[in-house]
């Protein structure tokens, strides 16, 4: 008797549990069956229309866009709390839960594709109720399947065509310019102060007899400018060594320690010391850095150099370390490209090279025609620009041509 | 030099040990104090600037011993300010406000324990506005202290009293993804597919064991974004790739340093507003309605500000009687 | 071909980069995820060669007993602290309560926020000696930094409403000290700052492209 309650106790069990998961893996988002509380009347949404899918444009493939028109029961305190997607590879057949968005929104992209599968969709609206994060009820409307559609790659991004342009202008002014330089024609190249003191500062360090410093930025060799940073080193490790005068850098990234070690060796051979090199003069502090800016600010206040250089990529340690070589009066040349950091430069070195400067300062030290005619091609693009402002803020303001469409690059 | 540099350092470590035993209830002055105290620091400043007319200049050790006093004496005062909201901080609120409760929010923490001053009280109260208006909060970091940050900032939310009937549950209303190298080519990736970039979240569990995130692929899953910046990679990154390449919209806090440098994207629209400072911070929760550290720090920012403009006027006096010297020695 | 390699590389990788981001298509969609994957390793593994550096400069400062060498017997002690306690922690070694996470919490947070506090002296004493009305353009700048300086915080607006309050002087919203500094954020300090950055944009892509076609060698080492 007492197996056969368990029996059936079990078998009902199994029934019940089986029931559970058939729900769980129903097709629709949700249904009335997922709720914990009873479902008030007329709470269902009317359904979206007018959905449509087509492969996402300009992409790598893998990804389908959904759009549809909002269910009319979609407004401020509506029937519609979210829009539910769901995905299958058959009308008939099942259909998977893609993730949803929230109501108001008329879009979904589906990133989850392979390409050259057919897939058909449909959009559920979503009314449901929730207190303290528990879900009381919920309800959901589902719209007409749409489909087969088709994700694929595609061979050029036309959203970015603009940037193609700007970018081929740009590379074309500097090459035509780099061409007429190699020919030898003579370009004319404003002075820049912050490079023409290099010398000075070399000279007043050897001149009393204490070491140059120098700071090559707290980014890694990924970043542009620590690679113009690293190339002045080049030239000022190079006059140090003619002036035999001792330079240190201490680095904040350990693949800029490897570089600068091959620069400035390289700098002693071409200075003909070859043997002056100690590979103790470039070495690795820490990469953290406010840690960085301590060790530095200690090597200022405890061996105060003469000359102080920081060529690179500096972030809110720069005033830290600059007004610390300020306090012990060293003679401080600073560049970066960092616009924020560049008015506490001005405020506490010699001498600042803004932005640009500190990118020009390869070709202006070397005064090698062919980097000088990058520069030159620099500055006809930086010409374009100019023109470009002036005409888009005429033709805007008299409300003539939108032109600010042809820099748009934000999505659709 | 060394053994100098020991004694400074044994003498502020003794001087901090008897701080602490001694003083072990929180001293506050009255209105009254204050007030004579904030008179005393003006006549001293007065004094200083008729030496200075009268020909005496003033190092910078000077400034340093007024700034210290103008950050730290607030700490001791029960001074009210009144903060005002700049459209910027408008804008983030009204866009957080906008949202329907349930969207997706990603926060970004790309900063490390020195800004914490300023960037966590931003932190706690997008954390607390979001939990409030029930938003689904997914949180990582381009630097690798910012998931350790959010985690304080999350805990210290969960710990008010209002927190506890919300039921807020990790996995479900928020996740941390943690750290990723790769600064912004992370970001990039990211556009691409989320789980390529966190396979686990902070503390080891798989992306598809998540509830929240689960469903989510890339940007298109998110309804709005907000970043916490201190430096690089940080908002200027997030607005090149997340918003020009993904339409993402987001809003950001910056350092107080880095904000004039962001204004420009502000400006064009490419960000929904921003919190520059910790005068952001302060603005924020006000509209948040929590008053914490932003607001409290506020007022020794405040008072900094007066006394640096203090000191600008006076090496502004400085730098006139200088020149009528130099005047009067010439001729 | 010690300098032909990086330099094929550099050029290689400078291409891809810049190509991927026209061709959506594969393989140029994994390329930039490969090369970065490729930086990333190369960057992790080379946290060594600098800490390895470090360690081998200290030693030999205290070893040659040099100025400050007891300086580097911090440096040794607090590098094998933070490793041991590092290690020893296993795979959790960052969860909230371990021992790391106290050094983090309880030292390196507190040491790196001085340092960054420091800002706050040293701005004060940039101020102290940079904003001075030497000349037209730097009385500008004063009077843009007094407003900016007084205007992003609180006590600003409520002292010239309390003076003009004092004199009865009817104040409109818009001169408010704050409504000055927002107006100088919004308009001349953004203006001044895409200035700037349109220049290092430029400067930007001309540098890489030396550096891609190889005309920039300066860095590795050449002319």
């Amino acid at each position: 008797m007492n197996l056969k309650i368990v029996f059936v106790g079990f078998f009902i069990f199994l029934f019940s549990h089986g029931l559970t998961l058939a729900q769980e893996s129903s097709d629709s988002a949700f249904t009335a069956n997922d709720t914990i509380s009873v479902v008030p009347p007329d709470v269902t949404p009317v359904i979206v229309k007018n959905v449509e899918v087509r492969d996402n444009p300009n992409d790598e493939g893998g990804a389908i866009r959904i759009h549809w028109s909002l269910s009319i029961d979609d407004y401020k305190g509506g029937k519609v709390v979210r829009y539910v997607i769901l995905r299958g590879t058959d009308p008939r057949g099942k259909f998977e839960n893609l993730g949803d968005v929230s109501s108001g929104t008329g879009q979904f992209i589906d990133n989850a594709t392979e390409d050259k599968v057919e897939y058909y969709y449909k959009v559920a609206a979503v009314n449901e109720k929730k207190e303290d994060g528990r879900l009381l009820w919920s309800v959901s409307a589902d719209s007409d399947i749409v489909g087969p559609v088709k994700s694929s790659a595609q061979w050029f991004n036309f959203e970015r065509i603009n940037v193609f342009v700007g970018t081929l202008f740009v590379c074309l002014a500097i090459f035509i310019y780099i061409q007429m330089a190699k020919s030898g024609r003579n370009l004319y190249v404003r002075k820049i102060a912050g490079l023409e003191s290099v010398d000075e500062a070399v000279g007043r360090a050897t001149e009393m007899g204490r070491k140059i410093l120098y700071v090559p930025g707290i980014n890694d060799m990924d970043n542009v400018q620590t690679i113009a940073g690293i190339t002045i080193l080049g030239r000022v490790a190079q006059i140090a060594a003619e002036y035999e005068t001792w330079i240190e850098v201490p680095t904040c990234r350990s693949l800029v320690m490897v570089t600068a070690k091959e620069i400035v060796k390289e700098a002693y051979s071409k200075a003909g010391r070859p043997d002056a090199y100690n590979e103790d003069q470039v070495h690795y502090l820490t990469d953290d850095q406010f840690g960085y800016a301590a060790a530095i600010d200690g090597m200022i206040v405890r061996e105060r150099p003469a000359a102080i250089f920081y060529m690179g990529a500096f972030f809110a340690e720069s005033l830290i370390m600059a007004e610390t070589g300020n306090s012990i009066g060293a003679i401080q040349i600073a560049g970066t490209g960092q616009p924020s950091q560049l008015p506490f430069f001005v405020a506490s070195c010699d001498y600042t090279l803004i932005g640009e400067e500190l990118f020009a300062a390869s070709a202006y030290l070397s005064r090698e025609p062919r980097l000088l005619g990058s520069l030159k091609g620099q500055d006809l693009a930086k010409a374009a620009i100019l023109v470009s402002i002036i005409v888009g803020v005429v033709l805007e303001t008299f409300g003539l041509f939108q032109f600010s469409g042809f820099f748009r690059v934000i999505g659709e | 030099m060394m053994k100098q540099d020991l004694i400074v350092y044994l003498g502020v470590l003794i001087l901090a040990l008897v701080f602490y035993f001694v003083i072990t209830e929180p001293v506050v002055f009255s209105p009254t104090v204050s007030l004579i105290l904030i008179g005393i620091i003006g006549l001293v400043l007065l004094y200083i600037l008729i030496k200075t007319i009268r020909g005496q200049v003033f190092g910078r050790r000077t400034v340093f011993l007024f700034v210290g006093i103008a950050v730290v004496l607030p700490f001791f005062m029960s001074i009210r300010q009144d903060i005002k909201l700049s459209p910027e901080v408008e804008e983030l609120y009204n866009a957080v406000m906008a949202l329907q409760p349930g969207s997706k929010v990603l926060v970004s923490l790309d900063y490390d324990p020195p800004s914490a001053p300023e960037l966590q009280p931003m932190a706690e109260s997008f954390f607390l506005l979001c939990f409030r208006r029930d938003l689904k909060v997914i949180v990582m970091g381009l630097w690798p202290q910012g998931p350790q940050q959010a985690e304080l900032a999350i805990q210290k939310i969960l710990d008010r009293p209002e927190m506890a009937s919300r039921n807020i549950r990790y996995g479900i209303d928020y996740v941390n993804l943690g750290f990723q190298t790769g600064n912004e080519f992370v970001i990039q990736r990211m556009g691409g597919s989320f789980r390529s970039m966190f396979s686990t979240d902070y503390y080891g569990t798989p992306y598809d064991s998540l509830p929240l995130v689960r469903n989510i692929t890339n940007f298109n899953n998110i309804d709005f974004s907000f970043n916490l910046s201190a430096g690089y990679p940080g908002t200027i990154e997030w607005v090149q790739v997340a918003v020009d390449r993904y339409g993402v919209k987001l809003g950001a806090g910056n350092t107080a340093v880095q904000a004039p440098q962001v204004y420009p994207y502000l400006r064009a629209g490419q960000l929904t507003g921003l919190l520059g400072g910790l005068n952001g911070a302060a603005e924020f929760e006000k509209v948040t309605g929590v008053l914490g550290k932003g607001t409290k720090f506020m007022v020794s920012q405040s008072f900094s500000h007066v006394i640096v403009i203090a000191f600008i006027i006076i090496g502004n006096v400085a730098y006139f009687m200088g020149r009528k010297q130099e005047t009067k020695k010439k001729q | 071909m010690r300098r032909e390699i990086p330099l094929i590389i550099t050029a290689v990788v400078g291409f891809v980069y810049v190509i991927q981001y026209f061709i959506p298509h594969y393989p140029f969609n994994n390329l930039n995820g490969w090369f970065s994957d490729w930086f990333s390793i190369i960057g992790a593994c080379a946290i060594w060669l600098g800490a390895l550096n470090l360690m081998r400069i200290s030693f030999d400062k205290v070893y040659k007993k040099r100025r400050d060498w007891g300086y580097s017997i911090i440096i040794i002690l607090s590098f094998a602290l933070i490793v041991v306690i590092g290690f020893g922690g296993g795979r959790d070694f960052r969860d909230l309560g371990t021992n790391f996470d106290w050094l983090y919490r309880f030292i390196y947070t507190p040491l790196s926020a001085t340092m960054f506090a420091l800002l706050a002296f040293f701005v004060a004493s940039a101020s102290y000696r940079a904003f001075r009305a030497r000349n037209l353009e730097a009385s500008l700048l004063l009077v843009a930094a007094f407003f900016v300086m007084i205007g992003r915080v609180p006590v600003g607006d409520a002292l010239v409403t309390k003076v003009a309050g004092l004199i009865s002087l009817p104040i409109p919203d818009a001169v408010l000290p704050s409504k000055i500094a927002t107006w100088i954020m919004n308009y001349i300090n953004a203006a001044g700052q895409r200035a700037i950055m349109i220049g290092i944009a430029l400067g930007i892509v001309s540098t890489s492209l030396r550096v891609i076609l190889g005309i920039e060698r300066a860095h590795l080492g050449g002319e």
